[in-house]
């Protein structure tokens, strides 16, 4: 293990260099609450170098833009997230996802940036995040490129990055007024667990009509779903038991989950359902507000 | 690989080590500096025993690098009593019995410090979630959760 070595970068090309340097052994270390436990468990390779992102201002800040549009760097902590004057206003459910993310201790340190990158199918800011139609900002040897959250995961614990690319930051869009989302996941316990389904939708109401919607699924498929089938049930409609049971239909038909000790394959696809209706009766109600 | 040098501040002192590039800074703290306050149970974040203040977050010491308290304020359990004066909630946990083994005791005062620095009028289930990352085998938590109840309420008491 004595020959893993560390380095902390103040510039994201510097940090782009090197990665590429490092050939593939580059282990990028935002909040480390994942490689930490990777690292002390001796899963982390010798002659992997550790590349820590927090000295890099771009990484670890967060900049309200106004409508409700917001970029946020991708080492920046669920706290920090937590403790931001407007954040919270603008997207309680991309919020609520993050904030889920593990204990306070973890949450001092965890960002949306690692819990993307380590691709978990069942990582719960990541559906909140695709409900929100947030875009990553990724730098690579090749220049700058924006990528919406879902094409990301490639399957758990991959993703389709480039070699030497890291994600810098998250880009929120505008939304206008009568818009809000929330996010909901299913575990056996009421804390620190893993999403047995986890679920994000976020919607625009006008005059009681909803007029956008978009929805993400988490721990039901081998990555993170956008489902637009169930973003479409819900578009037009007034939300009546009707429209949410199609979209909760819709939900269901995507799910290709695994069966485990924490929910069998119908458990999950049957709490699929359960949770868009739950979580699309709270985006709505918190809409009404906005 | 040869070792990295860290400047930090430990407890308000000015602090230097030397450290492994994969050296935890729990590991750094007990091992090296012989401050054995912060206690290992999991080593995976898991069980707040090794909670520290890593500049004024409340972070689980065993997942931060020694290298990455560069430049940075550590506050360790050796901080929170004042020569021989404990703190009000080291005080109230002897007094409520909130610890047997006393393993966890240390992360869970420093994560009830960090609680009632931020609301010193938690509901009750507002400091069993925030508390949620610190386990503890022994109390059953009815005695910690009570124990930090008072002190919140003897510090709205004393701020009136």
């Amino acid at each position: 293990m004595t020959d893993i070595s560390y380095s902390s970068p103040k510039t994201i090309d510097e940090a782009v260099a090197a990665m590429v340097a490092a050939k593939g052994a580059g282990r990028i270390l935002a909040g480390g609450t994942d490689l930490l436990v990777q690292l002390r468990a001796g899963f982390v390779k010798p002659g992997s170098i550790i590349v820590d992102i927090k000295k890099i201002a771009e990484m670890t800040s967060i900049e309200d833009k106004g409508g409700g549009s917001f970029k946020v760097g991708a080492a920046v902590t669920g706290m920090q997230l937590h403790d931001h004057p407007t954040f919270k206003k603008a997207w309680p459910g991309v919020l609520e996802a993050i904030n889920l993310i593990g204990s306070k201790q973890i949450q001092g340190r965890a960002s949306a940036g690692g819990n993307l990158c380590n691709a978990s199918p069942a990582a719960d800011s990541v559906p909140a995040l695709v409900a929100a139609g947030a875009t990553v900002t990724v730098q690579g040897p090749k220049g700058r490129r924006e990528v919406a959250v879902e094409k990301i995961p490639a399957g758990p614990g991959r993703m389709t990055l480039e070699p030497g690319e890291i994600v810098v930051s998250f880009t929120l869009p505008a939304r206008p007024a009568g818009s809000s989302d929330a996010y909901l996941r299913l575990i056996p316990r009421t804390e620190m667990d893993i999403a047995v389904v986890g679920c994000g939708v976020n919607l625009t109401m006008k005059g009681g009509i909803c007029t956008a919607a978009r929805v993400g699924l988490g721990a039901v498929a081998p990555t993170v779903l956008l489902v637009e089938a169930a973003a479409k049930a819900l578009i037009g409609s007034k939300l009546d038991a009707n429209a949410l049971e199609a979209a909760a239909a819709a939900c269901r038909a995507v799910c290709k989950p695994i069966d485990d000790k924490r929910g069998t394959i119908v458990y999950r696809t049957k709490i699929a359902g359960v949770l868009l209706k739950r979580a699309t009766a709270i985006a709505a109600e918190r809409a009404a507000k906005n | 690989m040869s070792k990295l040098h860290v400047t930090t501040t430990i407890n308000g002192e000015p602090t230097e080590f030397l450290c492994e590039p994969t050296q935890a800074v729990l590991d750094v703290l007990r091992d090296q500096l012989g401050l054995t306050g912060t206690k290992e149970g999991c080593g995976s974040g898991d069980c707040g025993a090794c909670t520290i203040m890593l500049d004024g977050r409340m972070v689980c010491s065993c997942l931060v690098l020694g290298a990455e308290a560069e430049g940075k304020k550590i506050e360790t359990i050796e901080g929170m009593a004042q020569g021989d004066h404990l703190h009000a909630l080291q005080k109230k946990f002897i007094e409520f019995a909130a610890l047997q083994c006393g393993i966890c005791t240390p992360g869970f005062l420093m994560a009830s410090r960090a609680l009632l620095e931020r609301n010193n009028n938690p509901t009750e289930t507002e400091v069993r979630y925030w508390l949620a990352g610190n386990l503890c085998r022994c109390t059953g938590y009815d005695k910690i959760v009570r124990a930090v109840m008072e002190v919140a309420a003897d510090m709205r008491g004393a701020a009136r």
